[in-house]
């Protein structure tokens, strides 16, 4: 391949880089215009106007990062979004995730919830929480006295 | 929704931020959507805290200090634990605010207004210990379940308010009396308006003493929300749970108080020993009254840094229910050597007591210092957990700080 060939090689694929970079700005544009005139185009396949929530509901951020999902705080598991469903509408995850306990102490804690506390029957869903619970937030044996931990050591003045 | 729609939703939330909402946008958002910054406020603007508290629950808000943060003599509402079994009342109408004494033990029931309170009886102010009685909670083995208090559901503020007892002499009570219970505006979590989230009490001889109060102030300024507005009963020295938030009721039982939180493993400890974990029945079960003997280093804060030729001055406070703390000592060799600290009386019955010491070091290395206050009845703090209970109540082991001296 000689130079003047490589030469126009170049200047074709230039063009065709130019090209597809002015179509996409159109596209932009166009976009940009409907969307002030018919802003409907952003939902996709749902109308914000049949069901006002629904997309309030959708959009909460269900993001898993580290294993932790970000909005609860809860270990992302099987089960998880059972959990998120059921235990968290009357209080915080964080009531959860702070405790440990053997499945059969959280089975017990979900009976008194649902005999003083207005819990509903789980059903079906119960067996999946409880192992969701049991696996993820077990006892952890801390002994009479623990060590002292996460010390911020910094220097007295 | 697909996931590329949620995306777009979200550019658009963002978009519409930027944009003013009400004008471009408008249409999307639902009558009663608040964006996410006004959703979610911050709970140390909402609750006038300072950001070093710790949030354990954010519903229902429950709210701990640090043992650092707990080092004023009377702690002020910045570094006063939150600890809500409910959801705090939304509205609160001064004007039609009112107190109703009932129960089977008054001859006829009675109903003041605010002002009525505030100007038909005689203020009086005490400096009042109130601890969680689920405070150290966090240390129990096998865990124990509920808010996973370390050392800070503890503080002792002003009260200003009128005595109980005068507000039952008013009303006239029974000899039958047995306990009061208290009838409060917050709201049950599951939204059930026929349930009560607390309604605890005292026995009538706590109600009938000098400090127990119905507050109407704290720190000399109106009680804040988080922590009782406008109406607040407290009971120094007992559990916090025994002195009920947005007070709206008092009844005199012939019985023992039998209100939400009142029964089971609720604010109850086993009568009789148990081993770690082991099994109880509920009627083996008895009610928390005054709390135990206790202390807190709030200075330094733990992990200082120092050299040896440097003395080390602590100080604190120490509490012990209905009863005078009458020694603290403290020990840098895990219990080995105990020495004494200076201790104060307290201000009042009931308020906690403040001591400090000064601590020389043999060598360089790794400390824990730890502090053990004794009562007037010679009973002393633990180094170890106390005894294991179901819900991790009444956790009195010393308290510890680290220190490292350098050369």
């Amino acid at each position: 391949m000689n130079q003047q060939e490589k030469y126009f090689e170049a200047v074709a694929q230039i063009r065709k880089l130019m090209l597809r970079l002015i179509v996409v700005f159109l596209i932009m544009i166009a976009v940009i215009v409907h969307s002030l005139l018919a802003p409907d185009v952003f939902v996709l396949g749902n109308s914000p106007h049949e069901e006002p929530y629904a997309w309030v509901e959708e959009a909460m951020d269900d993001r898993i990062e580290n294993g932790i999902h970000v909005r609860t705080g809860f270990v992302s598991d099987t089960g998880l979004m059972t959990v998120v469903a059921n235990c968290t509408n009357c209080h915080s995850a964080k009531l959860v995730t702070q405790n440990r306990m053997s499945k059969e102490r959280w089975r017990a804690t979900i009976r008194w919830m649902q005999e003083t506390q207005n819990l509903w029957d789980l059903g079906d869903k119960e067996a999946i929480i409880l192992e969701y619970l049991a696996s993820n937030y077990a006892p952890i044996q801390k002994g009479r006295r623990q060590n002292l931990e996460k010390i911020e050591w910094y220097v007295l003045e | 929704m697909n996931r590329r729609g949620f995306i777009t939703q979200t550019a658009l939330t963002s978009l519409t931020a930027i944009l003013g909402t009400e004008i471009v946008f408008g249409k999307f958002i639902p009558t009663d959507y608040q964006p996410l910054g006004v959703q979610e406020p911050s709970p140390f603007q909402l609750f006038e805290k300072d950001n070093q508290m710790v949030v354990l629950n954010d519903k229902p808000w429950n709210m701990e200090a640090q043992a650092h943060l707990l080092d004023d003599a009377i702690t002020p509402n910045k570094y006063m634990f939150i600890r809500n079994n409910g959801k705090i009342p939304e509205t609160i109408d001064l004007d039609t605010w009112s107190l109703l004494v009932d129960g089977e033990s008054v001859g006829q029931p009675k109903r003041y207004s605010l002002a009525e309170l505030k100007s038909k009886f005689k203020h009086h102010t005490y400096q009042l210990t109130l601890e969680c009685g689920g405070n150290g909670r966090s240390e129990f083995d096998p865990p124990a379940k509920g808010n996973q208090w370390t050392v800070g559901a503890v503080s002792c503020a002003l009260w200003t308010g009128i005595r109980l007892r005068d507000i039952l002499k008013d009303v006239g009570i029974k000899n039958d009396s047995v306990y009061v219970g208290y009838h409060a505006a917050d709201t049950h979590l599951s939204g059930d308006p026929n349930k009560e989230p607390i309604s605890r009490g005292v026995p009538i001889s706590k109600a009938l003493q000098d400090e127990t109060l119905i507050a109407f102030k704290m720190n000399g300024e109106d009680i804040p929300l988080a922590h009782g507005y406008p109406l607040r009963l407290v009971a120094g020295g007992w559990p916090a749970s025994a002195s009920g938030k947005w007070l709206t009721g008092i009844s005199v039982r012939n019985k023992v108080h039998d209100g939400s939180k009142m029964s089971g493993t609720a604010y109850r400890v086993p009568c009789e020993p148990l081993a770690p974990g082991e099994k109880v029945t509920d009627d083996k079960m008895c009610i928390i009254e005054s709390m135990p003997v206790k202390s807190l280093i709030t200075y330094p804060k733990t992990g200082a840094i120092f050299p040896i030729e440097k003395k080390l001055n602590i100080r604190g406070h120490a509490w012990s229910g209905e009863f005078a703390v009458k020694r603290v000592a403290y020990s840098i060799d895990f219990g080995s050597t105990w020495h004494d600290c200076n201790l104060e009386d307290a201000t009042n019955r009931l308020a906690w007591q403040h001591f400090q010491a000064s601590i020389s070091f043999p060598k360089k290395g790794y400390y824990e210092v730890w502090t053990r206050a004794t009562n007037s009845q010679g009973i002393a703090q633990p180094m170890v957990l106390p005894g294991w209970n179901p819900k991790g109540y009444l956790n009195n082991a010393c308290h510890r700080i680290a220190v490292k001296i350098t050369a």
